[in-house]
């Protein structure tokens, strides 16, 4: 595979484009579980039942097209290579539950990668949708309509009073999780982060590193997630979700422009040092450089790097990963030969963004 | 530090306990921890699964009820009809094993609910079209009521004359519905 298909495979269609407040909001996911009547949940059910759900969906919705999204293509777990499922998990298209438990579990995926939808998961049906920057309200949407297509064919489980039935009842009712990518140095430098993430708690909300475990967030990058899926309805819980993530973009924001204005040598400094180590370093883990990635996109929301385009850390953070690695390499590698890897690719990538500047000037 | 219970293993949860303003500091070790689960059950460290908190929470009702004096429900098995699923099997793994264990286990779960979410045990969202049933009319006829007395209110009666036809019409579908036993 050459480099440049490589680096596109990376790069779902969706993420080219740039979203509302995509300086600060990554990405925005809505995701509801859904059950059919009649089958036992997935946790217990049998494998011919879990063959029947799979059929139904090749049967009624691969290939079909929905208005707006072109055709759907169903991936069978089964039928993939270890490696190609890591890529998708990476992509965050399917989960690693998916990927890890389910022989006889499946996605179905929109062209544009925008939608998934993942089967015989914990639940029958996840129906996920992917938007960039701030866009909740509009994934929404969209899978409220998915949920209609879909409900034209399959009986729901659904209770007057519990509402749609999810085999963890954490989801239970409306089956929905709204959830927010953010990345938010600014809080994590000046320490506030420590004070908003409990308030944040009290709310209904659950905070979450990206990466690492438990609070530690790697690169500065969070996720913000309803907790309460009974009694609210899904408008309500989404507008609950944005007012919050509201809240956090101008305070990040505030607390950006005090850093820099404060102590701009420091700042440029720690950026440019990050820089310098993404462009020549030789052997990177990958800790080191999501942090180095974080640093570099905080340069160039404050206008510290202006000639690297944000897209290209987007994709980075995907490539970057172990199972991308993998791919490019073309078989399995052991950790050090990882980070040799990804140390090349790091560059590479940023080599090649110059090279294409340099083209277009001429 | 070495566990204030046992004074054997070292001591791994740090807690303070505040009661009626008066502070006392608890240092135990995870055995005496999980001894104690009734009092320290929403300190469990980080990384700990919703799956494993959960079944925590559930082990704690059924530690509390088997205290009290219904001994023999203790030894009353329920179990889900249609996927066997005992109420014990799902106190471990935390997951039901099909949507009919929602009617059997409907009294023991409705606690569980409350805690997990912020109290609500009833849907307020969203109706499937089709498997929705008459509970798309109910809804709505609850909304034309309300507004019924909006518009009596500000004695728009004209306007309330076309939406208490359209509640008698809803009521005329709801009440077919019953009779076929839709």
């Amino acid at each position: 595979m050459s480099f440049q298909k490589f680096i596109r495979s990376a790069m779902s269609p969706w993420m080219n484009q740039e979203g509302p407040d995509s300086d600060i909001v990554l990405s925005s996911r809505v995701r509801l579980a859904r059950n059919i009547e009649n089958i036992s949940f997935p946790t217990i059910m049998s494998n011919e039942e879990a063959l029947a759900v799979l059929n139904t969906f090749e049967e009624s919705f691969s290939q079909r097209v929905f208005d707006g999204l072109g055709t759907f293509v169903l991936l069978k777990m089964n039928e993939l290579q270890p490696i190609q499922k890591r890529v998708l998990v990476e992509k965050h298209l399917i989960s690693p539950y998916l990927m890890e438990e389910s022989a006889l579990g499946g996605c179905l995926l929109s062209e544009n990668e925008e939608v998934s939808i993942m089967i015989n998961e914990e639940d029958h049906i996840r129906i996920q949708c992917l938007f960039p920057g701030l866009q909740l309200k509009e994934a929404l949407k969209m899978a409220m309509n998915l949920d209609d297509w879909i409900e034209e064919k399959v009986d729901y489980a659904f209770d007057e009073h519990r509402g749609y039935l999810t085999s963890c009842p954490t989801n239970v009712g409306t089956g929905l999780r709204a959830s927010v990518m953010m990345h938010l140095p600014g809080l994590v430098l000046t320490q506030q982060i420590n004070q908003i993430i409990p308030a944040i708690n009290q709310l209904g909300l659950v905070v979450r590193g990206r990466y690492g475990e438990g609070s530690e967030a790697i690169g500065n990058i969070f996720q913000i997630s309803n907790q309460i899926t009974l009694g609210k309805s899904e408008d309500d819980i989404v507008d609950d979700l944005i007012g919050v993530v509201g809240q956090l973009i101008a305070q990040e924001r505030a607390a950006r422009d005090a850093l820099y204005k404060t102590n701009p040598h420091h700042l440029e400094d720690r950026v440019y040092r990050s820089y310098g180590t993404l462009k020549y370093s030789r052997i990177i883990p990958s800790k080191e450089a999501i942090q180095c990635l974080s640093d570099v996109r905080l340069g160039i929301d404050l206008g510290i790097i202006q000639n690297v385009p944000r897209s290209v850390l987007n994709e980075l953070m995907i490539l970057i990963q172990p199972g991308f690695l993998q791919q490019y390499s073309g078989g399995v590698l052991r950790p050090n030969e990882r980070d040799i890897r990804r140390a090349t690719l790091i560059r590479e990538r940023l080599q090649l963004e110059r090279k294409q500047r340099e083209d277009d000037e001429q | 530090m070495i566990c204030q219970e046992c004074h054997e293993r070292p001591a791994t949860f740090h807690f303070t306990k505040i009661i009626n303003g008066e502070k006392t500091e608890v240092h135990i070790c995870e055995k005496c921890a999980q001894e104690k689960s009734d009092v320290f059950i929403f300190n469990m460290n980080p990384g700990f699964s919703i799956n494993n908190l959960l079944s925590g929470l559930l082990n704690m009702d059924s530690a509390i009820s088997s205290q009290g004096q219904n001994v023999f429900k203790k030894n009353q098995v329920i179990q889900c009809e249609k996927c066997n699923m005992t109420f014990d099997q799902f106190t471990k793994i935390g997951k039901f094993g099909c949507s009919h264990c929602y009617k059997t286990f409907y009294h023991q779960i409705t606690p569980i609910l409350k805690r997990v979410h912020g109290g609500n045990t009833t849907h307020g969202g969203k109706v499937p079209k089709r498997t929705g049933g008459s509970i798309h009319l109910k809804k709505r006829l609850k909304m034309l009521k309300q507004e019924l007395q909006e518009l009596i209110a500000k004695e728009e009666f004209e306007r309330a004359a076309q939406v208490r036809d359209e509640i008698r019409s809803i009521e005329a579908k709801i009440n077919g519905r019953n009779e076929r036993g839709v």
